[in-house]
């Protein structure tokens, strides 16, 4: 069946920080520019970004960028690329003043200069003492950097296709990519994006888990179809918990209520915390927090019904602390936990907040794959830059601050390498495969024509359990092992999802099963590449590989000093080396990951 | 309900998938518990309220910002207590 085309120079599936700041590169060199999103662009989960963007600028103390490459390097435990890291953080300082050019509102200091806060993890003159490096517009930066890059593009004139569903990506048989198919939501029409260069911002999967502090939209659609399209995810088993989620909401309770004087416990009320770590107590690092929440859980002294959380006490704080200092604490804890904490503790648990894996890039914003004897040759025509991406400058575990920096540092990147690519391309566009459109077509027609099967809420909720129950902050050997086989047996039940609603306009359940579609891809790729690591390195944390002398924190640099490459077909895993070689200055060497 | 209607609600419901989670399981309840049982005022009401930026939405539904606009507190209410 033929379908309707539109051609572009360029498209861009997503609009938030790295779609947006992608897009405002093409269409300030006069490209003919794209952008595809499910929702309008403001409304991306950028805006959710509260902590700041990193930058050395050194306007409160001296900085520099290679200290900060040294924090990042050693934040990712060793697993990030140093070329690119090199690269992202010598370019922060002229992407935050880009940005503040384009009327981003950052905090200023009396003097006028872009103020500055300290952040975990960002330390002055290689890991001495902490610095100012958080270039931060009150607690709402991630949605003044959208609003100022949304109007830098309308004024740049990029084409916005707002309330569209990217559904797959337009691959022929030399293995360019020539565009996306996409599904307009307001009439159900199925359209083909043509362009000479695609690139995917599409955001985090974060929904992949039962507890996630990330928004319904992200559904890791880019990575479905990349995945789908036979381009592997690399690191997959990475992903960030923060330790204090409201438990079955997701919503983050701040680490500032443990500040406060917040005390994590157990069935019985015990203060679990202090048997775990004597000193800190319920401040401890979140990795520590998070596992001892897990292994209270684990050995049945969780809490509730089904003994699946524990509790986060403030009954014992002054009511007027609570008010003054944890605002916002008591209305998040009342709505999503039914519980005042004046009066009762907060049920939480860790719960999913960032992915550090995706689509594999160079630092150019390339889509690279194995070809041939190499590991990473450029996919030509396919470009990817922010959470979907993975560049990889966040390794096996991220900086807070750095998600900000990586989406304007390789969302510019990217968008420039496309402006070259489609400026040397002599070439009109290739002819889109009639193949890889029938695809698309065979994939909703399915969806259309399937009367009974399984139901779309039920299966995304088999899915977010056993990722959660199997693969969560803290893992375990046989979990993993169980996971493999259970996430298997979801995936079958996703692939004969029926849907009751077959209208055109709006159909949000048809909707929702695409997108289920991604998030079991992400979900199998997480877990197929968790249970085959075996070591513990940054966020992916095994029972079976503790800190003992020859591998200190559990990590095994002998044999996984590598990133991880999942391929769809097959359930293959492969791996490539990690670039320890920065662009100009020596690596920073192995150590082991202490704070 | 006429094909038309239903359309508009399930625009309507999609326009209530936020930036930010605390929203989107403001609004998930919310559906959860009135399924299409909205009337033209709730519609009304609820197209205003998804017109908002998100961090201005949650301000109002979590109460630290007020407003003495009737249509948009009675739903603001209604909303908190889904």
């Amino acid at each position: 069946m033929k379908i309707s085309k539109r051609t572009f120079d360029a498209v861009i599936v997503g609009a938030g920080g790295a779609g947006l700041r992608a897009a405002l590169q093409l269409s300030e060199a006069g490209l003919k520019t794209a952008v595809l999103t499910k929702v309008f662009p403001t409304r991306s989960h950028t805006v959710a970004a509260q902590g700041g963007v990193a930058a050395s600028l050194g306007n409160s103390e001296e900085d520099h960028w290679h200290w900060h490459m040294y924090d990042t390097v050693k934040g990712s435990d060793w697993l990030g690329d140093q070329d690119a890291i090199e690269f992202m953080c010598r370019k922060a300082n002229e992407v935050v003043i880009e940005l503040e050019h384009y009327g981003m509102p950052f905090d200023r200091t009396d003097a006028g200069k872009i103020y500055q806060r300290p952040f975990g993890g960002h330390m002055s003159n290689f890991g001495e003492k902490p610095v100012r490096r958080s270039c931060a517009a009150a607690d709402r930066t991630g949605h003044a950097m959208l609003h100022a890059l949304y109007q830098r593009n309308v004024r740049a004139n990029t084409q916005f296709f707002v309330e569209w569903l990217a559904l797959d990506l337009i691959r022929d048989a030399e293995g360019d990519v020539l565009g996306v198919t996409a599904l307009e939501m307001e009439t159900g029409e199925i359209v083909a994006f043509q362009s000479k260069a695609t690139i995917f911002a599409t955001g985090g999967a974060g929904r992949i888990y039962h507890s996630s502090t990330n928004a319904f939209i992200n559904t890791g659609d880019g990575l479905g179809m990349a995945a789908r399209a036979g381009i592997p995810l690399e690191d997959m088993e990475f992903w960030q918990f923060h330790p204090t989620g409201v438990a079955g909401a997701g919503v983050l309770i701040t680490e500032g209520v443990r500040g406060e004087g917040g005390i994590l416990r157990n069935s019985s009320g015990e203060r679990f915390m202090e048997r775990y770590a004597p000193n800190a107590k319920d401040l401890a690092s979140r990795d520590v927090v998070s596992r001892a929440m897990v292994t209270e859980i684990n050995e049945g002294r969780g809490c509730g019904p089904n003994k699946d959380f524990v509790l986060l006490d403030i009954t014992h704080l002054d009511p007027k602390v609570i008010m003054q200092r944890l605002p916002g604490i008591r209305e998040i804890s009342i709505q999503f936990a039914g519980t005042d904490p004046i009066k009762e503790p907060i049920p939480v648990v860790p719960t999913c907040h960032y992915q550090m894996g995706g689509i594999p890039t160079n630092y150019s914003g390339q889509v690279v794959a194995p070809r041939g004897a190499s590991m990473s040759v450029a996919v030509p025509g396919f470009y990817a830059a922010g959470e979907c991406a993975c560049a990889s400058v966040h390794g096996a575990n991220r900086l807070g601050t750095n998600s900000l920096l990586d989406l304007l540092v390789f969302g510019k990147s990217a968008g420039e390498t496309a402006v070259e690519d489609v400026r040397k391309s002599t070439k009109a566009h290739k002819e889109l495969p009639q193949e890889a459109i029938d695809r698309t077509l065979a994939r909703l027609a399915r969806l259309d024509t399937q009367k009974e099967g399984a139901d779309a809420h039920e299966s995304r909720l088999a899915m977010q359990r056993t990722m959660q129950n199997h693969c969560g902050v803290f893992r375990f050997a046989d979990k993993l092992k169980e996971g493999v086989s259970k996430i298997l047996e979801v995936q079958q039940d996703v692939q004969r999802v029926a849907i009751k609603d077959k209208s055109k306009v709006f159909n949000t359940a048809r909707i929702e099963a695409l997108e289920l579609d991604n998030l079991i891809e992400v979900a199998v790729a997480t877990m197929i590449s968790a249970e085959a690591r075996k070591e513990s390195r940054g966020a992916h944390v095994r029972d079976d590989a503790q800190d003992t002398p020859e591998h200190p924190n559990g990590r095994d640099d002998t044999n996984w000093l590598k990133h991880s490459l999942w391929f769809k077909e097959g359930n293959r895993l492969d791996y490539k080396s990690v670039k320890l070689t920065p662009l100009t200055v020596d690596t920073i060497e192995l150590k082991k990951r202490a704070y | 309900m006429d094909e038309e209607r239903g359309a508009r609600l399930r625009r309507l419901r999609w326009h209530c998938r936020r930036a930010l989670l605390e929203l989107d399981l403001m609004f998930q309840r919310f559906w959860d518990r009135v399924g299409d049982g909205v009337d033209a005022a709730d519609e009304a009401a609820l197209e205003r309220l998804v017109g908002m930026e998100d961090h201005d939405l949650w301000d109002l539904v979590s109460g630290r910002q007020e407003t003495d606009d009737r249509q948009l507190k009675d739903m603001l209410e209604r909303l908190r207590q889904a």
